[in-house]
């Protein structure tokens, strides 16, 4: 009876599940990377040769690969700048002594962020329709030439950004809107006696005041956005000309179209570490900055 | 600026903003009720000419949306039930409870946040596929059973529970999971509902995982089933967007209702930095 009611009995599933389905699959997948692990072997247990790095050596000699992976960092160096920026204008309005009906507009600001990816791309890639979509009729009301969104390969990977700014930034407004609440407003108080400006207020006192939230944001919107998936998958199938191909679509079709899946998860893992030296390479800039 | 013409501009480019972020679910909703090919036409039209139901007819008895959309709910549902007396339990012993190894157990386990969900995956089908999991509701639910960042949530707030009421239990010869049901599940309710709509929220958006492990059509979820919809009707327009609605007005309305407790979800989970 003693067992029972021992505290490992409490964390004793939790860390069974974690264990089984998360610890031991990371485990087995970077076995898994050294071999080459394909419908053969599916069928087959004895067809697994063991092959060392050579599905790395492969993935990095594969032109798709290096597309996808330009893609994506595409994707991440214009995505996350333009997220964040529009996460911070909607704080900052939110935040803002003279908004009115505030709850009422963080509501709105952040609904996209709790809807179906799935179903909301499905919106998008209506919207951004070349002939018929709401996106161009805007542009031609504008005196604006009509764009073929998705159709043109210079113009599908903004397409997809500004779906995922439009998806995305309120998950981060809401972050963005606590640091600013706790930013003591005295020290604005003192800044307007001095005669600051507001562009002044905002530059010595706001921003320096958000840095930690902004670089924990970043860190975690970077980490997102490297794993861009479903909205090519349901707006653009990865085209035109692979241009919204991203690494982890990459991931995917070997897997599960071709079953390659020894070299499937030597991807995932080269995405892994591409991630961990971006996220740290953030970190480190943000601490650099912090002691200058 | 004056007070008068800061407090229009704010206000206006609130408005103004808040109108166009919405803007995308209002049309979903109304291009779902417009006769089929409506949509397909410029100038796009905001209101159907003459609102009908046969989109959602047809999503319904031809493309067995109902069944989907079960799915969806009853994997959600058990997911988020099940998921909250692991992350509960647990959660309460790393911040409550002693054992030898607790806090460095705890760390190890925040390390692992930083490996993505996706270098788990291929293993992860083949352990499915090898348990005879694929294409059932429990290959979708056990990954995600227990997760790193519920029992986080669930630690946070449990630190604040006073010892001395669990001491004072334990004096009365309370035993310990006596204390856990009765004493301290009652006071993590907050926590609970947070945790509760965050599991229930991911589950019915995830896409990936139930997309590689359901591959049968009648196991699917919504989202991997109007996926799939959306590459056979690529021109249906109309039937899409009641697709879509059936997907995402579910999940926006839970949200509407307890929004209080997601977002402060949201602010306790991001604090982890």
């Amino acid at each position: 009876m003693k067992l029972l009611g021992s505290p490992w009995m409490f964390v004793a599933p939790a860390l069974v599940v974690i264990g089984v389905f998360f610890l031991l699959p990371v485990i087995a997948a970077l076995a898994l990377s050294f071999t080459d692990f394909d419908l053969y072997a599916l069928a087959n247990i004895k067809n697994l040769r063991l092959i060392a790095f050579d599905n790395y050596i492969e993935v990095l000699r594969t032109p798709l690969f290096w597309k996808s992976l330009i893609n994506t960092l595409y994707f991440v160096v214009v995505g996350v700048p333009l997220s964040i920026a529009a996460s911070l204008g909607a704080a900052l309005l939110l935040n803002s002594p003279l908004a009115k009906l505030k709850g009422i507009f963080r509501t709105a600001l952040f609904a996209p962020v709790v809807t179906t990816i799935v179903a909301v791309a499905l919106i998008w890639r209506y919207m951004f329709n070349t002939r018929y979509g709401l996106i161009n009729y805007a542009l031609v009301h504008l005196g604006l030439s009509p764009i073929d969104w998705l159709g043109d390969p210079h113009w599908s990977m903004p397409a997809i950004i500004f779906f995922a700014v439009w998806k995305n930034f309120g998950y981060n407004m809401i972050i963005l809107l606590a640091g600013l609440q706790a930013i003591p407003q005295d020290l604005y108080e003192a800044a307007r006696i001095d005669g600051a400006s507001v562009w002044a207020q905002f530059r010595h006192i706001t921003l320096p005041s958000l840095r930690p939230v902004l670089l924990l944001v970043s860190i975690i919107t970077v980490a997102g956005y490297f794993q861009l998936f479903a909205e090519p998958y349901v707006m653009t199938r990865g085209d035109p000309l692979q241009s919204t191909y991203s690494v982890l679509y990459y991931m995917f079709e070997q897997g599960f179209t071709w079953w390659n899946l020894g070299r499937a998860t030597s991807i995932a893992f080269l995405l892994f570490a591409i991630t961990l030296a971006a996220t740290r390479a953030l970190l480190w800039l943000g601490r650099r900055g912090e002691r200058a | 600026m004056n007070h008068r013409g800061a407090s229009v501009a704010i206000n206006g480019t609130l408005a103004v903003t808040a109108l166009i972020v919405i803007f995308p679910l209002l049309w979903m909703i109304s291009v779902s009720f417009m006769h089929p090919g409506e949509a397909s036409t410029f100038p796009p039209p905001l209101l159907p000419a003459h609102a009908t139901w046969d989109n959602y007819h047809e999503l319904f008895e031809r493309a067995g949306m109902g069944r989907y959309l079960l799915n969806s709910f009853l994997i959600a549902t058990l997911l988020t039930l099940l998921s909250l007396a692991f992350n509960l339990s647990a959660g309460y012993a790393f911040a409550k409870l002693q054992f030898r190894g607790r806090d460095r157990l705890f760390q190890t386990l925040l390390g692992a946040l930083v490996i993505p969900a996706q270098v788990a995956m291929i293993p992860l089908f083949l352990m499915m596929k090898w348990l005879h999991l694929v294409n059932t509701y429990g290959g979708v639910i056990l990954p995600t059973l227990a997760t790193v960042f519920g029992i986080f949530l669930v630690r946070q707030y449990a630190r604040s529970i006073p010892d001395d009421l669990l001491e004072a239990a334990r004096l009365d010869g309370a035993g310990e999971w006596y204390i856990f049901v009765r004493i301290v599940v009652p006071l993590l309710k907050p926590i609970v509902v947070t945790l509760a709509i965050f599991t229930f929220l991911a589950s019915w958006n995830d896409f990936m995982w139930p997309l590689i492990v359901l591959s049968d059509q009648q196991w699917q979820t919504a989202p991997v089933a109007i996926a799939g919809l959306s590459r056979e009707h690529v021109q249906d327009n109309e039937l899409m967007m009641a697709g879509s609605v059936v997907t995402v007005l579910p999940v926006l309305i839970l949200f509407l209702i307890l929004q209080r407790h997601y977002i402060q979800g949201l602010l306790l989970g991001s604090v982890k930095g």
